[in-house]
């Protein structure tokens, strides 16, 4: 196919920024998760 | 958690369809050939893309006027989502350029309104970084979102109003202009697809914002 390396490069790149964006969403949620944790944990210790 | 994992489904199968019909059902474009293709993914992209900004500034008219939180939290996703859309436009647009123009980039009204919209909604991002007080953040970021939107609607008209290196509009585009029938049912369908994802992504990233308004209020318990 002519051009496929331009076309499997868009696509791939492409691809790959949806994904990044979806993993760091992921990622910044467990973090939240955790800090949620541990500030119910450290208000529960405090009553 | 059912409704996430079914809208998830759905966006799956509508993305798989929309790339295997671009690639198997859309006759081959005389004067470009395969290269063509990249068009379902990267105006589809822009499509969403802009939608996702118009929710954007829907939200932050929303925040200017009623000062509730979840009108922010609605604009600073919108606003990510519509980043992540703007970025593949951005790159699959050049990647489609070099061989059919011969050049990755030219200052031309569409790709130059394009970019600084992309810069507009980085700097909404980084105003955020800048601003500790949380109303005060939503208050000004919600005023900037209204002044980057203004750029939305120069994007969309500048392959109208001026002559651009961009290929003119094949979608709405006056007399003379248009797609072959099945090219438009496989954009049309391109365009639900990358608008499914767009909803799912724009749905998860206010769902972290939520989170973070929890986290929010528990340290302000924590502190009390």
């Amino acid at each position: 196919m002519k051009n496929f390396d331009s076309i499997f490069a868009a696509y791939l790149l492409g691809w790959a920024v949806f994904f990044g964006f979806y993993l760091s969403l992921g990622k910044r949620t467990s973090s939240l998760r955790a800090d949620i944790e541990q500030l119910k944990n450290s208000l529960n210790r405090g009553k | 958690m059912a409704k996430r994992a079914i809208l998830g489904l759905v966006t799956l199968c509508l993305v798989v369809t929309a790339a295997f019909a671009s690639f198997y059902v859309v006759p081959m474009e005389r004067t470009m050939g395969p290269i063509q293709r990249i068009f379902y993914f990267h105006a589809a992209s822009a499509w969403a893309g802009m939608t996702a900004f118009f929710i954007c500034f829907f939200g932050n008219l929303l925040y200017v006027w009623r000062r509730e939180q979840k009108w922010d939290s609605l604009g600073v996703s919108a606003v990510e989502v519509g980043l992540a859309f703007t970025t593949i436009v951005l790159i699959t647009g050049p990647i489609w350029a070099h061989p059919v123009w011969g050049i990755w980039w030219t200052w031309d009204w569409r790709l130059t309104s394009t970019f600084v919209m992309w810069l507009l909604y980085i700097s909404y991002l980084l105003l955020r970084t800048l601003i500790e007080e949380p109303d005060r953040r939503a208050l000004l970021s919600a005023l900037f979102g209204i002044f980057a939107f203004l750029d939305v609607p120069l994007v969309y008209f500048s392959i109208r109003w001026w002559r651009t290196q961009h290929p003119q509009p094949v979608i709405m585009g006056g007399p003379g202009s248009g797609l072959e029938p099945t090219m438009r049912k496989v954009f049309f369908f391109s365009v639900l697809a990358m608008h499914g994802l767009m909803v799912l992504l724009l749905s998860e990233r206010y769902r972290l914002e939520k989170l973070r308004g929890e986290v929010d209020d528990l340290r302000r318990e924590a502190e009390a």
